[in-house]
């Protein structure tokens, strides 16, 4: 497993947003994490990705516990993500926020910053050539040079993609990855999250449009509640008689029958 | 001896009490850490002072300079920070601009006043002094103490007893929900900073007539002590700022009887930086404080 | 005109100078922690920390002025790490709030132990810094800086300035960054206090006030924080106005204290808010 939960707890005065979740996440593929509006999905997120402390349980990271660790230091072994709410670096240029991605692959002294010697001008552009890439991978490479916050809505969510994968990382966490996209749109971000996916990055992303991640993924698991109640491949949660009660109420549940 | 120096240091502590109490409320409410507050503070000393020279007696001088201090304190946040409200700034960027109009209305009082030393005029406490048990307080002390129990008392009563307070706290927790709900947060707003600023008048006043001293720079020398007390009772706490204020004040003299008299700043700075260390939002006071 | 009146006017230039130079190093050390999204207003109490150490150690110890400039960056950099605490964790508002604090405090202690001279402050102190040593420092910090802030890591600077929670999720360690700044800030301001002490050859428990403090704030918010040019310029318009314009001296203060409240409303990005072109890394 490449990212373990296990009992995964966090409250808030008077709610369980995140109620003892067990989450695996395998080595490879795209995974997801789906529930209705407030079952506790991004929550869950923030503890994994360390923006967080949990109340209690435990987040095993490729083979290590990381419970205890600072989002930073989870990055910089191999956690990217996203955010529901875009938050790319407005007033930086398109490619100065790829390169941002990059900074857990820095590795320059402070004297070899002030005196530029040989061999940090060579990292220098092998960083370009990498933040480029990721850039080509998200389709922005032409407007590498515009200011992030100019971009239409869609690119500033793809950019957001491109500068966590600039860093190559492990896991790339996507939080909404679709929300407020229009079908087109839609269908090239799953085309790019396969694409990330097909590159060994492993992804883990929330939803609360299930069709979107129907066809996309490997297997969900989803939450209601911050309960966890259904783990498994996505063809088997549709059947789930509780997945279809936590997205459409018992009555209309019962009104469609299995049907579903 | 030490009997005598503990109520030394809790009246001490009672006019540090009292010039957090609306320092306090200010930055509970409004979210501002105002510097701009040390201000209303000397002008409320200040407005006394020109107001009893015109023969108004020191007890009508005391509530109009409140009120006038409250005015300018109104007037000051319409004009810096309703604009920094509707952007939504960050805790930071209000910060400066008050520090920025702080340093120049204390500068401009300074070159128009100069920088000398005044005093109340001898009225009707002056001398007196209370005695029993073998203490002995002033009575402008007790005349600070029973201010700041009357005024902490009102505010306590105002926040947590009146429909107005349910507001002013619905406010300070969550703005855009309060105004959703009908509340006027402008007016609101500008009711807390008339409160404030009333409040730091008043303490002005009351505190100028204790040290026996008035100066442009008054409020700032008071400033340490304002973020001592509330820091340690916890921002925007009451009676966090009550009790930090008692606190601070027997810390003070005990520092000043047993160690070194130049050591008070130096000590009461230690207690913030420690509480700042450890408990981000106060000592006393349960984190209503900030939340992200 | 008479020698003594060219003397006079020589000398004053002179001090324009000099406090050229050293408000440009004050207005760096306010760039370094506004550069990463804080706010820290210990520059003065910095400065005077550097100030007070280095005299003391030309005038009770005799040591020499190249020994003695390093030196006084020890003490500033003592007093950051212990206001910010001990895993130097304090940011935002109480950041602020401690190191006005601690400007306050330090003029207390001045005033109030002999070693420091009490309110007569301390003088006599060797001249021993001349302008090209100014100069050359503030040239260095500010060459120094140019590189950091085109380098990847004035890029991390700038994304936690931006947005703290993005900029930890791209792995920078904001806190190591914060502190790093708060460090840097204290050099800047140690050596600026040493300098000025051993320019000047006098110095007074009221030059590292509220009042200062405040000033140095101003420098770099009518600069700017675009570039590390910015508040330097800053800092020389603020420095040159009140000798341009004569009525302005007395009023020098009040003119720091709107600069700072029309910046912050009317131009946030400084007058010089050319950024400069980044480098990858």
């Amino acid at each position: 497993m490449l990212l373990a939960t296990e009992q995964l707890t966090r409250r808030y005065a008077g709610l369980i947003a995140v109620d003892a979740v067990d989450l695996a996440v395998p080595d490879t593929g795209i995974h997801a994490v789906i529930g209705p509006n407030g079952a506790g999905k991004t929550t869950l997120f923030n503890l994994i990705s360390g923006l967080t402390p949990p109340s209690s349980g435990r987040i095993v990271f490729a083979g290590s516990d990381v419970t205890g660790d600072p989002a930073d230091r989870r990055a910089r072994a191999g956690m990217a993500r996203t955010f529901q709410n875009i938050r790319v670096f407005n007033s930086m240029s398109v490619l100065d926020n790829a390169l941002t991605g990059l900074h857990p692959r820095l590795t320059a002294s402070l004297p070899a910053i002030v005196t530029r010697l040989p061999g940090f001008r060579r990292e220098e552009s092998a960083a370009i050539a990498r933040a480029r890439a990721a850039l080509g991978l998200a389709g922005l490479l032409t407007r590498a040079h515009e200011a992030a916050g100019a971009l239409p809505y869609g690119d500033q969510r793809r950019l957001e993609i491109a500068r966590a994968m600039a860093g190559e990382p492990r896991l790339l966490l996507l939080d909404e990855p679709a929300a407020g996209m229009n079908p087109a749109e839609r269908a090239s971000l799953a085309a790019l999250i396969r694409a990330i996916a097909a590159g060994g990055t492993t992804v883990l992303l929330v939803e609360h449009d299930m069709p979107f991640v129907m066809g996309l993924c490997d297997s969900v698991t989803v939450l209601n509640f911050g309960r966890r109640i259904f783990s498994g491949p996505p063809a088997a949660a549709r059947q789930n008689k509780a997945v279809i009660e936590a997205y459409l109420g018992p009555k209309v549940a019962a009104r469609l029958g299995g049907a579903a | 001896m030490l009997a005598q120096q503990l109520l030394n240091g809790l009246l001490l502590g009672a006019t540090y009490a009292l010039f957090a109490l609306g320092f306090t409320l200010m930055f509970g409410v409004l979210r501002v850490v105002n510097l701009t507050y040390g201000f209303y503070f000397t002008a409320g000393a200040f407005i006394a002072l020109w107001l009893t020279q015109f023969g108004l007696s020191l007890w009508l001088a005391l509530p109009a300079a409140a009120i006038a201090s409250g005015g300018i304190a109104v007037a000051v946040d319409w004009l810096l920070l309703t604009r920094l409200r509707r952007a939504k700034a960050d805790e930071l960027t209000s910060l400066m601009v008050t520090l920025g109009a702080v340093l120049a209305l204390y500068a401009a009082m300074t070159a128009w006043l100069g920088p000398d030393i005044r005093r109340l005029p001898p009225g009707v406490i002056a001398g007196g002094a209370l005695e029993a048990f073998g203490l002995r307080v002033s009575t402008a002390q007790l005349l600070i103490l029973l201010a700041c129990v009357l005024l902490a008392g009102g505010l306590l009563w105002l926040m947590r007893a009146t429909r107005l307070g349910l507001a002013i706290r619905a406010m300070a927790e969550r703005p855009d929900t309060a105004a959703l709900m009908g509340i006027a947060t402008g007016q609101l707003a500008a009711l807390v900073s008339f409160i404030s600023g009333a409040l730091a008048g008043a303490g002005g006043v009351l505190i100028g007539l204790n040290f026996n001293a008035i100066h442009p720079y008054m409020g700032e020398s008071m400033m340490l002590r304002g973020f001592v007390v509330i820091v340690v009772g916890g921002l925007g706490d009451i009676f966090g700022a009550l009790a930090a204020g008692l606190l601070l004040g027997v810390v003070e003299v005990l520092t000043a009887g047993y160690l070194a008299s130049g050591l008070k700043e130096a000590v009461a700075f230690a207690l913030l930086v420690a509480v700042l260390w450890t408990r981000p939002s106060g000592l006393f006071g349960v984190a209503q404080g900030r939340k992200a | 005109m008479s020698m003594a009146a060219l003397d006079d006017l020589l000398w004053t230039y002179q001090n324009v100078i000099t406090a050229l130079g050293i408000n440009g190093l004050l207005a760096l050390s306010m760039y370094v922690v506004l550069a990463v999204g804080q706010l820290s207003l210990g520059q003065a109490a910095f400065m005077g920390l550097g100030a007070y150490s280095a005299a003391l150690m030309s005038l009770k110890l005799a040591w020499p002025f190249w020994a003695v400039l390093p030196l006084s960056c020890v003490a500033p950099v003592a007093f950051a790490l212990a206001v910010g605490g001990p895993t130097l964790r304090l940011s935002g508002v109480y950041l602020a709030i401690a190191t006005i604090g601690l400007g306050e405090v330090m003029r207390g202690v001045y005033l109030n132990i002999d070693l420091f001279g009490g309110a007569l402050g301390l003088s006599g102190i060797p001249e021993a810094a001349p302008q090209w040593v100014i100069f050359a420092v503030l040239g260095l910090a500010l060459f120094v800086l140019w590189r950091i802030g085109r380098s990847g890591v004035g890029r991390a600077m700038e994304a936690m300035r931006l947005d703290e929670t993005a900029a930890l999720s791209m792995g920078v360690n904001v806190r190591r960054y914060r502190r790093n700044a708060l460090l840097a800030s204290a050099v800047l301001a140690g050596l600026a206090g040493a300098l000025s002490a051993h320019a000047t050859s006098f110095i007074g428990p009221n030059d590292f006030g509220f009042e200062p403090a405040v000033s140095i704030l101003s420098f770099a918010l009518l600069g700017g924080i675009g570039s590390p040019f910015a508040p330097v310029l800053g800092a020389w318009l603020l420095t040159l106005l009140p000798e341009v314009l004569r009525p302005l001296a007395d009023l020098r203060l009040v003119l720091n204290g709107v600069v700072i409240v029309l910046a912050v409303l009317f131009l946030p990005r400084g007058l010089l808010s050319w950024r400069m072109p980044r480098r990858a890394m």
